[in-house]
């Protein structure tokens, strides 16, 4: 049987790891290679690598980070933040990412994963949405670019479209509860896992082994955090432990 | 230093098959020349994406023959996810392709009423491995080995003969588990060639 994944995530910024609320507050975390080898160790089933450079030789230092993640990492690696283009894309797969995110620009020209996937196979597209509550309270919306810009777009028809679009697996971050450790919006999760039958990967909002149950039972199918990893406040091992006590099945 | 032989026709990420030898510390060489692959000691066929477009690259690049050769005179092989159903007969994925016939089955692709891709770890055997496919085949045909995994129903986790081994999953991206089964690939095909 297929295993709940933990998934912890490194934001990337020239080369170095970094941590923010709600995408902002940037402050330094450490090495990428050396952070990559200790949740390895620590019992990851996958790594997610964000790019949150904002600068052009930024992102180039990204490229070496994957290349010299991908080679000390013998678990899955997803690469997202800033991918704009087919050619962006490849050349993430091509320096060791087994699976790219796409997020904003995927919003801006859909077609966008239906190029990619038909290239390197949907296997290796993630949609990225990050989901915030609508101003006026019902529902959610698309965010893009950071959170800075809303969309409109209603975040649950986004999430149905993905596989049509070319996705294989959807990286579902919730805007309001990233950061904040009060747990993963597993409304939003619910309301996406009714309507797709693609891998969810929850995002946003973890605190502690209660909340990933709590986004497994909702339908994810892995759950991915940052903070409780690079702040030692615990580990994929000792979550696991903890998830398998309630009766989820992972890898040990 | 142990030669291994990295299948290159475009269709694969190598990036991580690569890496995964080399921490293994052998000696990895990217191609997709028919003389230099039929010459090698050791020769793996990766590959993602679709079956048709898998198949159309090995045909291209005059490789098709060289593969079947080498299984037939247990040469080392390692098949890897679509190098896997590459192998077999033919695919749902790309009805009238013909596949290249060396394991004598049919690929067909999993179920509608569960998660598709598989996307993440299953149990093996002993160990978990990482799969990331659509697409599976269900039995073992006559003279070949392996374990199975679940996912919805049993399927072929990864079958062998002689220094053949084809695997479903990624060994590559399964840890330590993973690295072990490549490695014991390795060791069963020294014994066979000098590599």
């Amino acid at each position: 049987m297929l295993t709940s994944r933990i998934i912890p995530c490194l934001d990337i910024d020239n080369g170095r790891v970094v941590k923010g609320v709600k995408f902002a507050n940037l402050r330094d975390a450490g090495d990428p290679v050396e952070q990559a080898t200790r949740y390895e160790q620590d019992g990851a089933d996958e790594l997610v690598m964000l790019d949150v450079s904002a600068t052009t030789s930024g992102r180039e230092t990204a490229l070496e980070t994957v290349r010299a993640v991908r080679s000390a990492l013998s678990i899955p690696l997803s690469v997202g933040g800033g991918v704009r283009s087919v050619e962006h894309a490849l050349a993430l797969l091509r320096a060791g990412a087994d699976k790219v995110g796409v997020n904003s620009a995927a919003v801006e020209n859909p077609s966008l994963l239906r190029e990619l996937a038909d290239k390197v196979g949907a296997q290796c597209v993630v949609l990225s949405i990050d989901a915030a509550t609508r101003v006026e309270g019902n529902g959610w919306e698309v965010v893009t670019r950071a959170g800075t810009h809303r969309t409109g777009i209603d975040a649950i028809e986004w999430s149905a479209s993905a596989s049509s679009m070319g996705a294989g697996e959807i990286l579902l971050t919730s805007f309001d509860q990233d950061g904040t450790r009060s747990g993963y919006d597993t409304d939003l999760l619910r309301a996406v896992r009714s309507l797709t039958t693609l891998p969810i990967i929850a995002s946003g909002g973890a605190d502690n082994s209660t909340h990933m149950l709590d986004a497994l039972i909702a339908g994810a199918d892995a759950v991915l955090a940052a903070s409780i990893f690079h702040d030692n406040d615990t580990t994929p091992n000792a979550i696991k432990l903890e998830l398998r006590a309630s009766g989820i099945e992972v890898r040990t | 230093m142990t030669q291994v032989t990295i299948i290159d026709t475009g269709i694969a990420n190598t990036a991580s098959v690569s890496a995964a030898f080399e921490r293994l510390g052998c000696d990895v060489a990217l191609s997709h020349d028919p003389g230099l692959i039929d010459d090698a000691p050791l020769v793996v066929l990766p590959g993602v994406g679709n079956f048709g477009a898998g198949m159309r690259a090995i045909r291209s690049c005059k490789l098709d023959g060289v593969i079947i050769d080498r299984v037939e005179n247990n040469r080392p092989l390692m098949g890897i996810c679509l190098g896997l159903q590459l192998l077999c007969d033919a695919s749902d994925e790309s009805p009238g392709i013909e596949g290249l016939g060396i394991i004598n089955a049919m690929v067909t692709r999993f179920s509608d009423d569960i998660r598709t891709p598989q996307h993440g770890w299953n149990r093996v055997g002993d160990g978990y491995a990482y799969y990331s496919n659509t697409y599976r085949i269900e039995t073992f045909p006559e003279g070949w080995d392996g374990e199975t995994s679940t996912h919805g129903a049993p399927f072929v986790a990864y079958l062998q003969r002689g220094t053949t081994l084809a695997c479903q999953f990624h060994p590559e991206l399964s840890g330590a588990w993973g690295a072990n089964l490549m490695r014991e690939w390795i060791e069963n095909a020294k014994e066979v060639v000098s590599c």
